[in-house]
């Protein structure tokens, strides 16, 4: 039978603690929504759940003047409802909507689908398009890490035993940016995406891309930053030739792989197909904006 | 039955008798039947496609301290290949045990080998790993073309291909090759000027049912015997339990519960012999509830199909010659759907040079269950793509092209007998007629039209009707209503005793209150047991004409009924079927009427379907964008369920057009085991589904019923396979038309 000790700690540190010095196999509990299913039928005897949500900021976002400052264990149903985040990132906030149903969105949060690591997370590649930092507390104190370099495998991350997600922070982007995601899924709701991109656009006053990043998931062991897709968008006014570059980009550097939901040619494509929707659909956006 | 009938209940739309409970939980399904002392089963299965079963020590199992039983194939005693009704069509015995329970060879990943009863399910599953199979492992043979090769390794070294005027002296994977034929057929080609041939795939499908199978069975010391389960047939359940477990059917009760969706699916037994052979060893009752995985690897989807079509037309349309060819997958044992696919394929056509050849054909699948109307759609599919082209070839609209062809009154079938009087001309014109077909199509999007038909079956039903002193009854169907069956037995009850619907309570009986009647299947049940309700309820007015002829001290033919009240044609008097049931006691005891009949002439019911489609140029994707199912429903007793039917037959054409589909691994083991990747439409990718009802009367119901449940699953797969096609400018031949597969036709033709 699977015993489950569950403790809740109220701060940082209590949990480091108890991650540190769990000596049965020891999980960070956020919404759960992946946890629950990895571990349930487990034949373990013992496990260690280590519940972060009442840890002071864990649950709550806040976006000032410089940065969104995010509670890796807020919920994706609370974080969709902020509408001065939307206003700022409205594709990170559509790739929290896309996780589950509206009932799963009441407990899954985007610091738990960045820590589950799967590479076909939908929050990872806009995370990737905006440039989020994360930051990791442990038993040696604190460190950062950008979000590209923080999934090292399928379902691995660069958290060491004791670590957990303490923050993902992304600083205010310049004026005239705005970001989308996408991903491709055969029906419309309820599903794993067969590729995503996340697109991050800056505009100058005349319409030319001045920055831009390009996150693209499903389609690598881990969601990827693409710099050859970014620079094929900058310094251009997004015309369909630049569009063309980037989508080319993304499908060179993905190394997609052939199951159940996809095979290799189809994602590979695809992905770069997305990737330009997604960037045209930022830059409209950053122009409105 | 007259053309023109005047209605007080039937077409009304009346709040169905099982709404609250199933709105509140309160319904009871297969699962939720727990007992006193019940301990639970779980199923050792296959993790090889096609192996050969060494030996299974079961000792360890048994050992385990929460463990009451182990059964194996040994433990049904002594079966012997024979042929019973099980379900929808004939099964053997043998099969249907060696499907249960595994004998010396497993022939899917997934088939079930031995089962536990343990105290908790997780005790059951520990113990399942405590079983040790040795298998020689053998090559597993997935598809219809590899199984019919030469050569291929042979799943049943006892089968021999039947059909041919001399049987093959050496076994193969070929149960049956059934040729149905009528005219010449070379003739029929040499006169046309326009011929159209294409070969055609379609997928491995589920029924996609919600509720997973579940049962409870308990076998009692005195070896009285019980199984609750969900199930299109519980009588049907009976015969196939008791003839597995050698009992007496008077022996064994089987009671059915509230059914999740079955579609076919839940005609045949799987978990219900295997609990109750548990039971009978442990001493307790048993419940065995599958998994979502056990339902896809291990129950009955429908036979994936190779297809060919051909047909030859004149310049002015007319139809000249017709000619088929299937192979169906039956799964791991013989009995697939072809020999329905072989009639069904051309029938909506009235062309009298056609021929057809198909193959039953076994592969390492689970074996193949019915399916809303079993192997038409397939063979529709392709006789309906090809027909599109001839239209297209020669320039005219579809919808002319199969007026001018109709199959109507006394067109020749394929297989027998000619059609009576049949609606698919006037759902044709209805179809011509509808705003949808009238509306012009978006940029980017393209159109289908199909036609579909289905026999429809009668069969036998029972039913008693008991009529309380106040005047109200209750109506006992052993038809589980898997589609609103009690509704409409109300209302056509109501409509003969003239009383409201909701003074009646329809339920379906167990298996000891009522005597045989035929599981839910071939959309017979508002058409067979609707007759045998309609029989009941005369049978009660008859005797309320007799009770009230009593009290008057009249004859019985001096009675009228009308309205609900017995009038007395030689008096004054009158009394409300109320007032009579209520003098029940003084003149003879209780009333109730009985309906055991035997129906025939079921009205096949036609359908045809309209498809508009949009399709992602770049990713492949379809969206539908705009569906209207036409059907005849020769009377709709209860219009809402008409529609539902229409529109559910629809939807399940759809998801089967468009992703739905088993993926194997190369060792034959499904990588896409739940709703997540086996991927049915969600109720935001579809618009709503337009429905309109046709009603072209069925001379031999008294209401001119013809069965709806089955008829709407066909077209869909040609109306959208066509307007996929439509609007990537390519012929679609293989479905499902996943965004991969529609990607690739457009970038490679």
């Amino acid at each position: 039978m699977v015993s489950v000790v569950y403790e809740a700690p109220d701060s940082i540190e209590g949990a480091v603690n108890l991650l540190a010095n769990a000596d049965v196999p020891a999980h960070i509990l956020a919404g759960g929504t992946d946890l629950i299913i990895q571990t349930n039928g487990s034949s373990d005897a013992e496990r260690l759940f280590v519940d972060v949500k009442k840890i002071a900021g864990m649950t709550e976002a806040n976006l000032t003047d410089t940065a969104l400052v995010l509670g890796p264990s807020m919920s994706c149903a609370a974080f969709t409802e902020c509408d001065d985040i939307k206003a700022v990132f409205p594709g990170l906030v559509e790739a929290a909507y896309l996780i589950g149903s509206t009932q799963v969105q009441g407990r899954a949060s985007v610091g738990g689908n960045l820590c589950n690591s799967s590479p076909a997370a939908d929050t990872i590649p806009a995370l990737i398009a905006n440039g989020a930092q994360c930051v990791i507390a442990g038993p040696g104190g604190e460190r950062t890490v950008p979000v590209e370099e923080f999934v090292t495998g399928v379902g691995r991350n660069c958290m060491e035993k004791g670590e957990l997600l303490k923050q993902i922070t992304i600083a205010r982007p310049a004026a005239n940016t705005s970001d989308a995601y996408l991903r491709f899924i055969p029906r419309t709701e309820m599903d794993i995406a067969v590729a995503g991109a996340g697109v991050s656009i800056t505009l100058d006053d005349n319409g030319t891309c001045t920055a831009a990043r390009v996150g693209i998931g499903a389609v690598a062991p881990t969601a990827l930053l693409v710099p050859d897709a970014a620079a094929a968008l900058v310094g251009s006014t997004l015309d369909d030739a630049a569009l063309q570059a980037a989508a080319d980009a993304a499908s060179a550097a993905s190394s997609p792989i052939t199951d159940r939901r996809g095979t290799v040619e189809y994602r590979r494509q695809v992905v770069g197909v997305l990737v330009k929707r997604a960037a045209t659909i930022a830059a409209e956006r950053a122009k409105g904006g | 039955m007259s053309e023109a009938q005047e209605f007080k209940y039937i077409g009304q739309r009346t709040i169905r008798p099982d709404g609250y409970d199933k709105v509140t939980g309160r319904a009871q399904y297969g699962a939720d039947l727990s007992l006193p002392g019940m301990i639970w089963g779980r199923t050792l299965r296959s993790p090889h496609a096609h192996a050969k079963i060494v030996s299974i020590d079961t000792s360890k199992a048994e050992a385990h301290p929460d463990v009451f039983a182990v059964v194996t194939f040994k433990d049904f005693g002594s079966v012997e290949g024979e042929s019973i009704n099980a379900g929808e069509g004939a099964a053997d015995v043998l099969d249907l045990a060696r499907n249960c329970l595994a004998d010396d060879k497993v022939l899917y990943h997934g088939h079930a080998i031995a089962a536990v009863a343990a105290r908790t399910e997780r005790a059951a599953d520990d113990a399942l790993d405590l079983i040790d199979v040795k298998y020689e492992v053998l090559s597993p043979v997935m598809d219809v073309e590899d199984a019919m090769k030469e050569g291929a390794p042979v799943l049943h070294e006892d089968m021999f291909t039947q059909g041919y005027e001399e049987t093959p002296s050496t076994p193969s994977n070929i149960a049956t090759r059934l040729e149905m034929k009528m005219g010449d057929i070379e003739a029929g080609f040499a006169e046309a000027d326009v011929i159209v041939e294409r070969e055609f795939r379609t997928p491995t499908a589920h029924q996609g049912y919600i509720e997973p199978h579940a049962c409870t069975a308990r076998y009692d010391e005195d070896g009285q015997s019980m199984v609750w389960c969900c199930t299109q047939g519980h009588f049907d359940v009976r015969t196939s339990t008791a003839k597995l477990l050698g009992l007496d059917l008077s022996k064994l009760k089987v009671v059915a519960s509230e059914i999740g969706g079955g579609f076919g699916g839940k005609t045949v037994v799987y978990q219900e012999p295997v609990a109750l052979a548990l039971s009978r060893k442990a001493g307790r009752p048993v419940k065995m509830v599958m998994n979502r995985d056990e339902v896809f690897i291990a129950t009955g989807p429908t036979s994936a199909a190779k297809l060919k079509a051909k047909v030859g037309a004149k310049k002015d349309g007319t139809i000249t010659a017709m000619q088929g060819w299937m192979a169906y997958e039956a799964g791991a044992f013989k009995g697939s759907p072809m020999m329905p696919g072989v009639m069904t394929m051309f029938t909506p056509y009235d062309c009298g040079n056609v021929q057809v050849e198909g193959f039953d054909v076994v592969v390492n699948k689970s074996k193949v269950a019915a399916y809303r109307a079993p192997g038409a759609p397939q063979a529709e599919f392709a006789a309906e793509m090809v027909v599109n082209e001839v239209a297209e070839k020669i320039g005219m609209d579809p919808i002319e092209l199969r007026l001018k062809n109709a199959a109507k009154e006394g067109t020749q079938t394929i297989y027998g007998p000619k059609l009576k009087t049949v609606g698919l001309i006037e759902c044709l014109e209805a179809a011509r007629d509808s705003d949808h077909y009238k509306s012009a199509l978006a940029d980017g999007c393209g159109r289908g039209i199909a036609a579909g038909f289905w026999f429809n079956i009668g069969g036998q039903s029972s039913v008693s009707i008991n009529m309380n002193t106040d005047g109200t009854g209750t109506i006992l169907e052993g038809s589980p209503d898997i589609g609103g069956s009690r509704a409409s037995m109300q209302m056509m009850a109501a409509e003969v005793l003239q009383i409201e619907p909701s003074n009646l309570k329809p339920i379906v009986a167990d298996t000891d209150s009522l005597p045989y009647s035929q599981g839910t299947g071939g959309s017979r049940v508002t058409f067979a047991t609707g007759m045998a309700v309609i029989e009941a309820a005369e049978d009660v007015v008859k005797q309320i004409k007799e009770r009230a002829a009593a009290i008057w001290n009249v004859t019985a033919e001096q009675v009228d009924y009308a309205d609900g009240v017995a009038i007395n044609t030689a008096g004054e008097e009158k009394m409300s079927l109320a007032e009579v049931c209520q003098a029940a006691e003084k003149t003879g005891g209780q009333i109730s009427g009985t309906g055991n009949i035997n129906a025939r002439g079921a009205g096949p019911s036609f359908a045809v379907h309209l498809c508009d489609t949009k399709v992602d140029q770049e990713t492949g994707k379809v969206d539908v964008v705009r569906y209207t199912a036409i059907q005849d429903a020769g009377k709709a007793i209860h219009p809402s369920y008409v529609e539902g039917q229409f529109q559910g037959g629809a939807v399940q054409g759809i998801g089967w057009a468009l992703n739905e589909e088993y993926i194997f691994n190369d060792d034959g083991v499904m990588e896409n085991p739940g709703f997540l990747d086996y991927r049915i439409p969600l109720a935001s990718d579809l618009p709503m589904i337009e429905t309109i009802i046709v009603e072209v009367p069925n001379s031999f119901h008294p209401y001119g019923v013809r069965g709806v449940g089955e008829s709407g699953i066909i077209p869909p797969l040609a109306a959208v396979g066509w307007s996929v096609g439509d609007a990537i400018d390519r012929k679609v031949e293989e479905l499902p038309c996943s965004p991969p597969r529609v990607l690739s036709l457009i970038q490679n033709g």
